[in-house]
């Protein structure tokens, strides 16, 4: 959970993760009778373990605060439901011939929710605090690759690259600021609109609760129409099993099931007579990764077997009760950069034990575990406390390494320490981690060899040259073909090397109050209309909010 | 000398024995020492086996306490997690009990200025949410078993302190302390012969509390996610993995937290029952 | 009797240099130090924004001079920038949620007086009766359940099954369109399931130190010679040996204090109630030193505030303490 806050912040640029494949039921969702004609009104429950701790999302890194602050702003662009751009502040956009200025055309008309105008200089003036060293800020990366920037009119905005930049564009996802309540704040996190924030979002900010809930109205003015629930409200429950005790007693009315719950738990009567269960991929996946440089793991042959030795399908079962894929890379399946024709690693242990043989470990004292010169194949996998899945899959493959003669010893860490002492110094051998992806296949931040030094995410180690050119011209084009060709035969070289063994995509599995109609799932999710959403007259729930 | 000790010994088991709630306290610490000390006995199954053929199967012949979300054996690890949870305990009060004893004896012994210095630092020390403290460190230097008992160990040492320097004060002025130093016997003798095996009662009541305390700390930092690391077995650990399937498969939390509560309840049970049988004035109405 | 006081007062001051001194200590004892985790969460934080950081708190100096400034600013009750993303003063973080946490701990120490007293009086003076030997056991399951998993059985049972109850958080969320007697009712009934917990996991010290308090003092002479006397069990029992039994109770509230404190990590997590304890706890998790700080300090400086008006009373309530 926590990994992929951080590495949200190092990938991800949309807000809202989403999903391919819509794979099982909307549990019959009923559809709309007349009695059950859209109308304005009600709120929609949420809980949320963390609070937020601020609204402006250059400034926070953790996945609530992203959350919150997606109802309040909006970007230049967005994904769409099938995880293509579209605009969102920005009409429409072009990219000039050589791939190294873009122009976007800005919606006419827009307010901030004070009533002031929307302009080119608001986004003007965002683009400014992104690269100010003053705003402590993990995304000026991508904007320091501007050269220039220019607002020639209240609705154009240029921004022109060195060299051709293809993560570009999604990077103007970021949320717009108003210039005119930040000017004068150096640092904007310090400033009252991080507290209490201006946007120009389908929800207008009404309170902030700390430790216990945010809430937000509709706005009326909402340049893509008002939207049908009047209110969001989202409460901070830290415990799991509140949560769902909350969801079942009705007091929350929408959550991410775990896949226990949704397995076991909830397929009573009274479940389904109240809510509706979903189920798609989810933007992210779980690996084993090997410190590379590792005696033990510096052999493909070796990493290899660990793929062939891992019964990936054991794993998915124990610890997702099956809702989940195999994972062969670090793309997710059915997106356009997903390459599905990769080396695979069925399950084989005799495959894996000949493997190891090859690289010279044998159980030569017959204690069985294997030995090479004297030294038993021992190590330690260590993963971060509180997170179920990732303890279970650790067992599990302890298990399942046991079985080929590998003892592998499992060290739970608290997060931070995990990452400065652990992670950070390279004192690992082996780690049990997750990566959230982003919908913009560039992941030269994960696999380029210059990305190994401290506090980067290439903390294995890898480098491939082959793997650094591919990325390199991946990231140069807007050609989608060849970014395409690019990224395909960076996972097939992935899939060779083993660097990481690739595991498995999890499933997200919200459920969601059956008064609540208008989701339509899609490979973005089910978030992605959320202003459609709506309580059809006789059934609203929370009447004391007027629509 | 020897027959009075071994007289007054037959007296306070005597005492014992008549309190009922203390001699079932001491049943179930008896039978978890025996758990703890021979789990293999006790266990049908490897706790660490995991089988996903067999996940979440209610209590039956196989498996008496049913089995856990990885298909392991829940009395298996309930075992283990018997031995686990008594380690922390009795590592921790061992800890204590040593920094208390050698504060006390210190502080009481002494006396003036080294005494009132080191009252000073246990009333500090009293003055923290010891809970704070403990879930400070543990976060920051990481949940694994050591850090734990060595953390509740250094957190819960004041009350053995204050009674080892207690009993120093009223005893020091005793007329067998002063004769024994009239016929020239040193300080260290003095404390390890005349008055340390004096305050064994009271320390022997405290420690026995405070490793049903240590019990309940772990599991109340394995509920926070910091307590003892699974896959190693830990009745708080346990249970904090069975409450979020606590209407579901009742078996996983019911049979961690009754195995708590129960032996928690058995400490302090036993603890008063020494010390009401080893303080007869207060048997006596 | 202000003479008293203000030498109590005098008392606290080594023990709040001490508190803070640990307090300290505690925090720099961590792997890493406080800049590796403010900037843990942002990846590509420049070398200045470090840089930046460490002055700010004084890293770069000596140890003892970083105490000698905090202390400093501690006095002022500045605790300086919490390390989170919202960056707000750790003073204000911590006050707004102390009357929470106070306010639930004072009704469960009312609940926990109001039972043990007469249940501590009741199996002293029936020692080894049966109402004894349950009242035993009963108070010491409370100790003995963990506190969380009671509270999700309760949740269960009055949230879920019967529906009697809120599950979780201090008002409902339509709390604010509700009339008067609306809002005091809505508030109760979600306090009664933490306030239990509370109460009933804390109820043990209580009711057992009454239970042996009241046997010392029935074993006293005067009251042997009031029984000998003549006077009615009840009279002897209400009339002297209750007042005595009680006065020592003051001490043990004011010693309750950080117990209760750290029972709220727990209760206010399982209750989703936004309290210090959960705070602390976030704090912890997410590296925040000076919020940790600022709540040891604070949690430490709660206790010694108990424990100063605890002897205060008990100096009011035994007038033979001032002539001591």
């Amino acid at each position: 959970m926590k990994f992929y806050r951080v590495i949200a912040v190092a990938l991800a640029v949309a807000v809202l993760a989403g999903c391919a494949k819509k794979k099982e039921d909307a549990a019959g969702e009923a559809s709309p009778s007349p009695s059950a004609a859209p109308a304005y009104g009600d709120a929609i429950v949420e809980g949320s373990i963390g609070d937020v701790s601020g609204f402006l999302t250059a400034v926070t890194g953790d996945s609530a605060s992203h959350t919150a602050a997606g109802y309040v702003f909006n970007g230049l662009v967005r994904y769409d439901k099938n995880l293509k751009l579209e605009g969102e502040l920005a009409e429409s956009w072009e990219v000039s011939p050589d791939g190294r200025k873009i122009t976007f055309h800005l919606r006419k008309g827009v307010t901030w929710h004070d009533g002031k105008p929307f302009t080119s200089e608001d986004v003007m003036f965002t683009y400014r605090k992104m690269i100010d060293p003053n705003t402590p800020t993990a995304y000026a990366e991508d904007f320091k690759q501007v050269t220039r920037a220019s607002a020639p009119d209240s609705s154009t905005f240029i921004v022109e690259y060195e060299k051709p930049f293809a993560p570009a564009l999604a990077s103007w996802g970021m949320h717009v600021l108003p210039k005119h309540l930040l000017e004068g704040y150096p640092d904007i996190s310090r400033s009252p609109a991080n507290k209490k924030p201006v946007g120009t979002g389908p929800f207008r900010f009404v309170e902030w609760k700390t430790g216990e809930k945010t809430v937000f109205e509709a706005n009326p003015d909402y340049f893509e129409g008002r939207p049908y629930l009047s209110r969001v409200i989202t409460r901070v429950i830290p415990d799991l099993a509140t949560t769902f005790l909350e969801l079942k007693s009705g007091g929350l009315d929408m959550m991410g099931l775990t896949p226990l719950q949704y397995t076991r738990q909830t397929e009573t009567e009274e479940f389904r007579r109240s809510f509706n269960k979903y189920r798609y991929l989810s933007f992210g996946y779980t690996y084993l990764g090997f410190r590379l440089s590792h005696p033990l793991f510096s052999d493909k042959r070796v990493r290899q077997a660990f793929a062939y030795a891992i019964n990936k399908k054991e794993i998915i079962d124990g610890v997702l009760f099956g809702l989940g894929q195999e994972a062969t890379g670090p793309y997710k399946p059915g997106t356009w950069a997903y390459n599905p024709d990769v080396r695979k690693y069925p399950y084989d242990p005799e495959r894996a034990k000949a493997l190891l043989a090859e690289a010279g470990w044998k159980d030569a004292d017959e204690d069985g575990i294997l030995d090479k010169g004297g030294r038993k194949f021992a190590f330690t996998v260590l993963t971060n406390a509180g997170n179920d899945s990732r303890a279970k899959t650790a067992a599990i493959i302890q298990q399942s390494l046991a079985a080929v003669g590998i003892r592998m010893e499992i060290r739970t860490l608290e997060w931070s320490a995990f990452i400065n002492e652990f992670v950070d110094k390279r004192k690992f051998d082996a780690v049990i981690l997750g990566w959230s992806i982003s919908q913009d296949p560039d992941q030269y931040d994960i696999w380029s060899s210059k990305k190994t030094g401290p506090k980067e995410f290439n903390f294995i180690g890898f480098a491939n040259d082959e793997v650094d050119r591919l990325l390199e011209e991946g990231r140069r084009t807007f050609d989608m073909e060849k970014r395409k060709k690019a990224y395909f035969r960076i996972q097939e070289i992935l899939a060779e090397e083993q660097p990481y063994v690739f595991l498995y995509y999890p499933d997200s599995l919200p459920a969601v109050q059956k008064r609540i109609r208008g989701i339509e799932p899609a490979p973005a999710g089910i978030s992605y209309n959320f202003i459609k959403w709506y309580v059809p007259k006789g059934e609203r729930k929370y009447t004391s909010f007027q629509p | 000398m020897m027959a009075g000790s071994t007289s007054m010994f037959r007296d306070f088991l005597r005492r014992l024995g008549k309190n009922r709630l203390a001699v079932a306290g001491g049943i179930v610490v008896s039978f978890l020492f025996l758990v703890a000390a021979v789990p293999s006995a006790f266990a049908p199954h490897d706790p660490s086996r995991i089988d996903v053929l067999k996940i979440l199967e209610p209590p039956s012949a196989d498996h008496p306490l049913g089995t856990d979300e990885l298909g392991r054996d829940v009395l298996s690890r309930m075992v283990h997690g018997a031995r686990i949870s008594m380690e922390v305990g009795f590592v921790a009060m061992g800890i204590a009990t040593v920094i208390g004893l050698v504060i006390g004896l210190i502080a009481g012994f002494y006396g003036r200025w080294v005494d009132a210095a080191l009252m000073r630092f246990v009333d500090i020390m009293l003055c923290f949410p010891s809970f704070f403290l403990i879930l400070a460190v543990i976060a920051f230097l990481g949940p694994s078993i050591v850090n734990i008992m060595a953390i509740i160990g250094l957190t819960s040492w004041m009350g053995a302190a204050r009674l080892v320097r207690a009993e120093m004060l009223s005893l020091k002025e005793r007329d067998f302390v002063a004769a024994a130093r009239a016929q020239g016997a040193g300080d260290l003798r003095i404390i390890f012969r005349h008055i340390l095996p004096n305050a064994i009662a009271p320390i022997l009541v405290w420690a026995t509390l405070g490793v049903a305390g240590a019990i309940l700390v772990e599991s109340s930092l394995s509920f926070l996610g910091i307590g003892v690391q699974p896959p190693t077995p830990s009745w708080g650990n346990m249970l904090t993995a069975g409450k979020d399937n606590i209407e579901f498969a009742w078996w996983l939390s019911v049979y961690p937290g009754m195995a708590i509560l129960v032996t928690v309840l058995g400490y302090y049970l036993l603890g008063e029952g020494i010390q009401d049988a080893a303080d007869p004035r207060l048997t006596g109405r | 009797m202000l003479r008293y006081i203000v030498r109590r007062l005098l008392h606290t001051i080594p023990l709040l240099i001490g508190i803070s001194l640990i307090s300290f200590l505690v925090i720099h004892a961590a792997p890493g130090g406080p800049v590796e985790m403010a900037t843990d969460l942002n990846p590509r934080a420049t070398a200045e924004y470090r840089q930046r950081l460490v002055e700010y708190y004084g890293l770069d100096k000596p140890l003892h001079v970083q105490y000698v400034q905090w202390l400093g600013r501690m006095a002022t009750l500045d605790f300086g920038q919490s390390f989170s993303r919202d960056g707000r003063q750790v003073s204000e973080k911590i006050t707004e949620r102390i009357p929470v946490t106070l306010g639930i701990n004072v009704l469960s120490l009312g609940l926990i007086i109001l039972v043990a007293v007469p249940v501590g009086i009741y199996s002293a003076v029936r020692k080894d009766s049966w109402f004894d030997r349950v009242s035993t056991v009963t108070v010491f399951t409370g100790y003995a359940v963990p506190a969380f998993w009671l509270a999700l059985l309760l949740m269960i049972l009055f949230g879920v099954r019967l529906g009697w109850l809120p599950i979780s958080g201090l008002v409902s969320l339509e709390h604010e369109s509700l009339p008067f007697a609306g809002k005091v009712w809505d508030r109760a009934r979600h306090l009664v399931l933490p306030v239990f917990v509370s109460a009933f996991t804390g109820l043990a010290g209580f009711s057992r130190y009454m239970r042996s308090n009241m046997l010392e003092v029935i074993r006293q002479d005067y009251i042997a010679s009031a029984k000998a006397k003549g006077l009615p069990e009840r009279k002897v029992v209400f009339r002297h040996a209750l007042r005595n039994a009680l006065l020592p109770l003051i001490t043990i509230l004011g010693l309750s204090v950080p117990g209760l404190l750290g029972g709220s990590v727990i209760f206010e997590s399982i209750f989703a109630i936004p309290g210090l304890g959960q705070l602390f706890y976030q704090g912890v998790m997410a590296r925040d030193y000076p919020l940790v700080m600022g709540s040891l300090v604070i949690g430490a400086f709660l206790t010694l505030l108990g424990n100063l008006l605890a002897d205060v009373g008990y100096a009011l309530a035994d007038p033979r303490i001032k002539t001591e």
